[in-house]
């Protein structure tokens, strides 16, 4: 029996032999490829343990990670402006959040290499780090944010419980000033190391009707009302119309090869003549002459004009997802003329919305949108600058300065509250109706818009869901425009 | 000049008060205490490095657990210095240090969940570690009886039968009970009883090796009677199959009926192996791995749950959020410690689930790397060796045979958990010995070492000169018995 037991002990050793072999496989060869999982929920455990980098927007510090006396070592911290406590919550869209339990979201997802330090551009000092024995430490973003206006648009918001969004751009630039969306959360309450209380955050977060962790401002598209008349002027504009060309005046219309009539706001007729001119039909938003207009230029031209001007492509600018914007499917001349008064399947997300008045602001060429002004290593060095990027011309410097024109004479025929003295402005309204029942449900209250109208520094969209406090009363001009004005009025001031 | 290699002969004279008297047999029992307290060294700094790494302080826990682990091995020690006297040396301190370094880890993994509980905000649950140091004391209790009352390891050749029977039944148990007394997280091997639960496997393991030793050594002629010799092998013949058959469906019941794979092929090969020991022929090695074949191709037509494992094992990040997930945390955390580990108490092994029990292997690899990781193959991998040295040692045919069984059985666990928790085999839910925690584990296997050790004991022990008897019958003097 000895001669077998001998054989049993090796292969026992052979066992253990490839237990060995089998662990150096793991733990050394394929080690780098697990350690680098993303769903290897040590790395990011250990990510608490380092102190990552800031967010900050014009000298303030937007989100930060401050020492503390637990084990994690360091807290993400989203601070309040003195001036404006409830920065926290109107920064949140461009922030995002940082949580243990959740994951991340806005820049601290995208931005999350450079924020944790393990972005390649970051390798040398990572490297010294290392040697030193120092904590390895994470990398800075400067957002394109204005404070200013961003707590003003967050303010007006906020101030009567709208739910609703904004976004502003500089036009020559593309840099995002703003971008809000409400309601929102704080992210201080998902970042915390207390379990219970992130969880709570959490699920009461989840279980709002109103969905607060929704960035309305890049995840969700409405159906951009009025404020889509000023694609399809500018591709009527392109196409040989003139402000001074004359539509119908009429109170209602037929859709083309329907029964379906479509009806003015409140059912008026356009001005006080048989025919309206562009200019007149635009100042006062008629719907009638711009689904004349509309049908008159054609769905390849308005649908060539929409995707100049980046409705339906990719938003490369900003660095999380943006939800596509669409002017949908024409098939035929009813549903042109619809699409023209920005109804039917047309959606737009409110950053969209902006650069299309960007656009417009900027004489017609189309800028990329930024979010991310630069990136700094963790002593404040540059690492990247975001230079802006041209995306063509959109529309020609002739029919953009057209339409400036033709927005100054519906700023000028808008009315709702906020005007600023000696600023003129050029803009554009819109009330959206929406859902099932239309005529009975609050429509969406938009405004676009750019300032001063000769020389823009501020280009914005508003949108305000659901007729804000004004029910089925609401318009662009009531509800949107003061929050446009008073957030360009900010802008203003400070540029 | 020594004296002991000089025999006295004619050459000398004796000396001058004689000669010394012939030199003891070493019973080697210092080198052993040495040893073992090497093994509480060594577990008092870990848990020194834990309590400083986690706590950033040391702890009464620590005094706690490092006196009771070095009061239970020295009692243990004396154990074996009176009942065992010529024992290996080795084999006690390796088992010393292999329960201290899981009590340290699942004192480190008790800690993990301290933390956590207080970070949901939940009551700190109990700490594991002490529900450890009592079973330790269990065990160890169930060793010294084994120690004390088993005079002569060969009594148990006797009720073989009984024994034998007995696991069985033990094996069975969990199959018959309904699943609220029998399951837990899918596997029906437990005896559930409130404020009580064992897993009957564990002891019906050995018995079944007893069983098997004492069978193969009365029906071994029987076996190696020729067979047929097919491609230069020889066949043993159709109807000495029996004892191979029958461990093969009583594995495959296993399998079938308390979906326990691990004990399943713990049993199938501990027997497969000691029939070759036995018979020393390869042709039931060939036939063994055979059924082993056909029973796992069934096996794997017939239950999903065969057929998760496998998906398993050949893909685990694939079902990352299912099935995959204990063993993809395994493989992330063994690659996170990578060759020297994070250090003790520095890892984050709590994220493995079941770390403690099924997946401390895992912990080891984490927070001691695969320098650690080896060093405790190597304990395990010497553990046995002994044990099969333990078995060309001893004289009779049944303590070969039991030692060599209750070796290999040890070896075989060890194969299949941590082949399992690093993705070498498919997973199966076996402890790790002596370092898991558990009740029922450690006593088993405690009470096996106790064995064992019986075993290496009669191996050892120098044969003692017989005693007179009574005169042979032929020189005794004729006697006469007066009629009454």
């Amino acid at each position: 029996m000895n001669t077998p037991l001998r054989r049993v002990a090796i292969a026992v050793m052979v066992m253990v032999v490839a237990l060995l072999a089998n662990a150096t496989y793991v733990q050394v060869i394929k080690a780098d490829n697990l350690r680098a999982d993303p769903r290897n929920s040590r790395v990011l455990l250990d990510e608490y343990s380092r102190q990552r980098g800031q967010i900050s927007a014009a000298g303030q510090v937007l989100a930060a990670s401050v020492p503390t006396d637990d084990r994690y070592k360091y807290l993400r911290t989203y601070p309040p402006n003195p001036a404006a406590p409830s920065s926290p919550l109107a920064n949140a869209p461009v922030t995002g959040f940082y949580s243990m339990q959740y994951g991340s979201t806005g820049l601290e997802r995208s931005e999350d290499p450079v924020l944790n330090g393990s972005d390649n551009r970051l390798f040398g000092r990572r490297f010294f780090d290392l040697v030193s024995g120092r904590d390895p430490r994470g990398g800075n973003v400067v957002t394109t944010i204005n404070p200013v206006m961003q707590q003003v648009a967050y303010d007006q918001l906020t101030a009567k419980g709208y739910t609703g969004s904004v976004v502003a751009i500089e036009p020559s630039t593309g840099r995002i000033l703003t971008m809000v969306s409400t309601p929102s959360y704080d992210p201080n309450s998902l970042a915390s190391h207390d379990g219970t209380e992130t969880t709570q955050a959490w699920e009461a977060l989840n279980a709002d009707p109103e969905k607060p962790l929704i960035n309305r401002a890049v995840s969700q598209t409405y159906p951009p009302g009025s404020t889509f008349k000023v694609v399809v002027t500018a591709a009527a504009l392109a196409a040989g119309t003139t402000p001074d060309t004359q539509l119908t005046a009429a109170p209602q219309i037929t859709l083309p090869g329907t029964s379906t009539t479509l009806e003015n706001y409140n059912g008026s007729t356009c001005g006080g003549a048989p025919t309206a001119s562009l200019r007149e039909a635009f100042a006062r938003s008629c719907n009638t002459a711009f689904v004349e207009l509309g049908v008159k230029t054609g769905a390849d031209a308005v649908g060539d004009q929409a995707s100049a001007l980046g409705i339906g492509g990719q938003m490369p600018g900003v660095p999380f997802p943006v939800a596509d914007s669409t002017i949908g499917s024409i098939p035929d001349d009813a549903a042109l003329g619809q699409s023209s008064i920005g109804q039917r399947d047309v959606a737009l997300t409110p950053l969209q919305n902006a650069m299309i008045a960007a656009t417009v602001a900027n004489g017609g060429v189309r800028m990329q949108p930024q979010l991310v002004s630069e990136l700094q290593s963790p002593d404040l060095s540059n690492l990247a600058t975001t230079n802006p990027v041209s995306e063509g011309q959109a529309m020609s410097s002739q029919v953009a300065a057209t339409l400036t024109d033709l927005m100054i004479g519906s700023e000028n025929n808008t009315s709702g509250e906020g005007k600023i003295p000696g600023v003129q402005i050029a803009s554009k309204t819109g009330t959206a109706e929406h859902g099932t029942d239309p005529r009975n449900t609050p429509p969406h209250a938009w405004y676009i818009g750019f300032a001063p109208a000769q020389n823009p520094t501020v280009a914005i969209a508003v949108i305000v869901e659901d007729g804000g406090d004004r029910a089925l009363a609401a318009t662009g001009g009531s509800v949107a425009a003061p929050i446009g004005r008073a957030v360009i009025a900010a802008g203003l001031q400070g540029g | 000049m020594s004296v002991a290699s000089a025999s006295p002969g004619a050459q000398f004279p004796s000396p001058p008060g004689g000669f010394a008297p012939a030199p003891v047999q070493s019973t080697r029992r210092g080198t052993e205490l040495i040893l073992i307290g090497f093994a509480i060294l060594i577990t008092t700094i870990s848990l020194v490095l834990v309590e400083a790494s986690q706590e950033q302080s040391i702890t009464w826990d620590l005094a706690k657990y490092a006196a009771t682990y070095s009061a239970l091995f020295l009692i243990a020690h004396l154990a074996v210095r009176r009942f065992a006297p010529y024992a290996d040396p080795l084999i006690l301190p390796i088992v010393a240090l292999l329960n201290g370094l899981g009590l340290v880890l699942i004192h480190r993994l008790d800690l993990a969940d301290a933390q956590s509980a207080a970070y949901f905000g939940l009551p700190v649950p109990s700490p594991d570690a002490n529900q450890q140091v009592l079973w330790t004391t269990l065990a160890i209790a169930g060793f010294v009886a084994v120690l004390v009352l088993l005079k002569d390891y060969r009594l148990l050749a006797r009720y073989s039968y009984t024994l034998g029977l007995a696991g069985l039944v033990f094996l069975a148990i969990p199959a018959i009970l309904p699943s609220s007394f029998s399951e837990v997280n899918g596997a029906k091997i437990w005896i559930r009883l409130p404020g009580f639960s064992i897993q009957p496997g564990e002891f019906a393991k050995i018995l079944l090796i007893i069983f098997f030793a004492s069978v193969l050594v009365a029906k071994r002629d029987l076996f190696t009677t020729a067979g047929k010799h097919v491609f230069g092998i020889d066949l043993p013949r159709a109807r000495d199959l029996g004892p191979i058959l029958v461990a093969w469906m009583v594995s495959v019941g296993v399998l079938v009926l308390e979906k326990d794979l691990g004990t399943s092929l713990l049993l199938f090969s501990t027997v497969l192996v000691m029939l070759y020991i036995a018979t020393e022929r390869v042709g039931w090695l060939l036939i063994g791995v055979g059924l082993l074949g056909i029973g796992f191709f069934f096996a794997y037509q017939l239950f999903g749950h065969v057929r998760v494992r496998v998906s398993t094992w050949l893909d685990p990040l694939g079902d990352y959020n299912n099935t995959g997930y204990q063993i993809s945390q395994s493989l992330f955390g063994l690659a996170t410690g990578g060759v020297a580990g994070t250090g003790l108490g520095s890892g984050r092994p709590a994220q493995v689930p079941f770390a403690k029990t099924d997946f401390i292997v895992a912990t080891i690899g984490e927070e001691l790397g695969l320098i650690g990781l080896a060093a405790v193959l190597m304990l395990f991998l010497i553990l046995v060796i002994r044990g099969l040295r333990t078995a060309l040692a001893v004289r009779d045919s049944f303590g070969k045979l039991l030692a060599a069984g209750l070796s290999f059985t040890i070896a075989v666990q060890v194969f299949v958990v941590v082949g399992g928790v690093t993705k070498l085999i498919p997973l199966t839910g076996l402890t790790t010995p002596f370092m898991s925690y558990g009740g029922s584990s450690l006593l088993a296997n405690y009470l096996l070492l106790a064995i064992l050790i019986k075993i290496s004991d009669a191996a050892r022990e120098p044969a003692v000169p017989k005693k007179k008897g009574p005169a042979p019958i032929a020189d005794a003097p004729t006697e006469m018995v007066p009629r009454s």
